[in-house]
């Protein structure tokens, strides 16, 4: 798997070459501006890309119109997107420009190291990928909500965060059986259509919270 | 001078006559009135006629602009959304009434000589050539003797602008100041606390590491949580400094952004012009962000509304914001902080803020900001007034 990094401070941007060659990532091209990101994302070997939000030249969303820029040219490119601020407005527009492949997360995730690189990996095969942050500010906000218990609501809020049953059986340490069991009631009480596959699931919950 | 600008200087000749009477009529009752005043009974008599006196002298300003090709604007302080009894002290404490009450004196004899002599050399058909030629010179100087009494002149313009700079300016350096203390104590004890914190957890693991590797691992785990925690911190400080959207896109996506972040649904419409949404100076775009967030918290905490909107335009130079809802309506623009925060902000930049509250609603808290600095002017704002 070869990946365009674009990360304009040096510090992290070894940091996450590091990370991400340590589990298995090729590193096709790192840069530190929008204008080389550019060049770098022309690569048809590059498999998929993680950009930050803030690049040289006016460090403002260059990162952010380089993903939807290469979405709109490569249709379903994965990106993930990396920012010190997470913002509805532009989880909004990333998964607006296209169904799957898109990845928006708080820089603080990188920390995390093991979740970080299973999140580019889901990425990577298409899946979608929110930052818990959007997620719970925008939950707290659908009175919908209410109606489940709190287990269901934390597998909503896991749900939209775009992860498998697997993995949020294992992150609320309970069976994926079970983990079934609530899916279909927060499916049942929120009149959602049962989706075939887990990015469709992903995409139905996102799109009736309305982010 | 054409030939019907000429024939209009007697008809405004004619009409300058009995108005000079009323001049005179109304000099008497607010001199009466302004003394009856004292014992309460010269109130009324002034609500009804200072307002008269400012229509008579409107009049003049307007045939004085008229003649002399160039606005006489009236410059009288803002009396708008004021109560009946406060619009008259406002009356009483503007330099201009006082100016138009002394020209209501000198309007007769004004009147008398320059009106009577376009009119007579008007009427009398062998001075018609001296009226040709005359008229014109003497209905500018009647007009200049206008306008030295009912405009300020630049010294006084001056020195009310001074007056007006120096209170906005005393205003921001006290709110910067107020900023930096909240700032400095938001990362005090946020972000500086847990960096802190993280230091000695830091410290811990490398002593543990040795004896009590899962310890150790453990106090690792804690220490990337709070470095976790520190970020957060600071995020939500620059958010309170700059938000980032603002920065990035300007301020029709930042209030959208804010309006996707309340709980009531809020529309933003308008459009700044330009590509992506227009920008407009840093400085104004922060305020009106700030203004329209405090709009906004005062909507979702006194109002009670199911809805709300804030409508952006942008013409002649001048950032105009309406933020409404459809709540229980009754807001004070002087009574809460929030609201005179608001005020403040827009007088930094000479802007102005307008409430409209009636009991039962809607509210409507119009903002207008000059963008363009070069047009100073020399009004307060009504939201300082």
């Amino acid at each position: 798997m070869r990946l365009v990094l674009a990360e304009d401070l040096a510090l992290l941007r070894d940091g996450l070459i590091r990370i991400l060659e340590a589990h298995g990532f090729e590193i096709a091209a790192a840069v530190e501006d929008a204008e080389a990101l550019a060049t770098a994302l022309e690569d048809p070997t590059a498999d998929a890309a993680v950009l930050d939000v803030r690049l040289p030249p006016t460090h403002t969303d260059e990162g952010l119109r380089a993903a939807v820029d290469v979405r709109s040219r490569r249709p379903g490119f994965p990106v993930m997107v990396l920012s010190q601020y997470v913002e509805r407005i532009y989880a909004r527009e990333l998964l607006a420009s296209g169904d799957g492949g898109i990845g928006y997360l708080l820089k603080d995730r990188v920390g995390d190291v093991g979740e970080f690189v299973d999140a580019v990996r889901r990425v990577a095969d298409g899946g979608t990928v929110l930052d818990p942050q959007v997620v719970s500010a925008v939950m707290a906000r659908q009175a919908p909500v209410e109606r489940l218990t709190t287990r269901e609501r934390e597998v909503l809020a896991l749900m939209a965060e775009g992860r498998s049953n697997a993995a949020i059986a294992a992150a609320l340490f309970v069976t994926e059986k079970a983990v079934g069991k609530h899916t279909n009631n927060i499916f049942t009480k929120l009149d959602l259509p049962v989706a075939p596959d887990d990015n469709r699931r992903v995409l139905a919950v996102l799109a009736w919270l309305q982010i | 001078m054409t030939t019907a600008g000429r024939l209009r200087m007697p008809g405004h000749a004619v009409l300058q006559l009995p108005l000079a009477i009323l001049a005179l009529a109304l000099f008497v009752i607010d001199v009466v009135a302004s003394v009856l005043a004292v014992i309460v009974v010269g109130l009324p008599i002034l609500m009804v006629s200072l307002p008269a006196t400012r229509w008579v002298v409107g009049v003049h300003r307007r045939w004085a602009a008229t003649v002399l090709g160039s606005p006489v604007p009236p410059p009288y302080r803002p009396t708008e959304g004021a109560t009946r009894l406060e619009r008259l002290r406002i009356m009483g404490a503007d330099p201009m009434t006082w100016r138009d009450i002394a020209w209501l004196l000198v309007a007769l004899p004004l009147a008398l000589t320059t009106s009577l002599v376009v009119l007579i050399l008007f009427v009398l058909v062998v001075t018609g050539i001296a009226w040709w030629f005359g008229v014109g010179p003497i209905m500018v100087a009647r007009s200049r003797i206008d306008r030295w009494f009912l405009s300020f002149g630049t010294t006084e313009r001056l020195e009310q602008r001074v007056e007006v700079l120096t209170e906005t300016r005393n205003q921001s350096l006290d709110h910067a100041a107020a900023e930096l203390r909240r700032i400095e104590r938001d990362l005090h004890d946020g972000a500086q606390a847990r960096l802190a914190g993280l230091g000695m957890t830091l410290g811990m693991a490398a002593e543990l590491l040795d004896r009590d590797p899962e310890g150790a691992r453990q106090m690792l785990t804690e220490a990337r949580q709070t470095s976790s925690a520190a970020l957060g911190d600071l995020r939500d400080v620059v958010h309170g400094i700059h938000p980032p959207v603002l920065a990035d896109r300007g301020l029709v996506s930042a209030l959208r952004a804010l309006a996707l972040d309340l709980a009531a649904p809020v529309e933003v419409t308008g459009d700044l012009g330009g590509d992506e949404g227009g920008r407009l100076p840093a400085p104004v775009e922060s305020a009106a962000y700030f203004a329209v967030a405090e709009c906004l918290a005062n909507v979702a905490k006194h109002s009670g509304a199911g809805h709300a909107w804030v409508e952006l335009g942008l013409a002649g130079g001048t950032l105009t914001v309406v933020v409404g809802d459809d709540g229980r309506g009754g807001a004070d623009p002087s009574g809460g902080t929030g609201m005179r925060g608001v005020a403040r902000r827009v007088a930094a930049f000479d802007g102005t803020m307008r409430v409209s509250s009636p009991a039962g609603g809607p509210t409507l808290v119009t903002l207008e900001v000059p963008c363009d600095s070069s047009s100073p002017r020399t009004l307060p704002s009504s939201g300082t007034a």
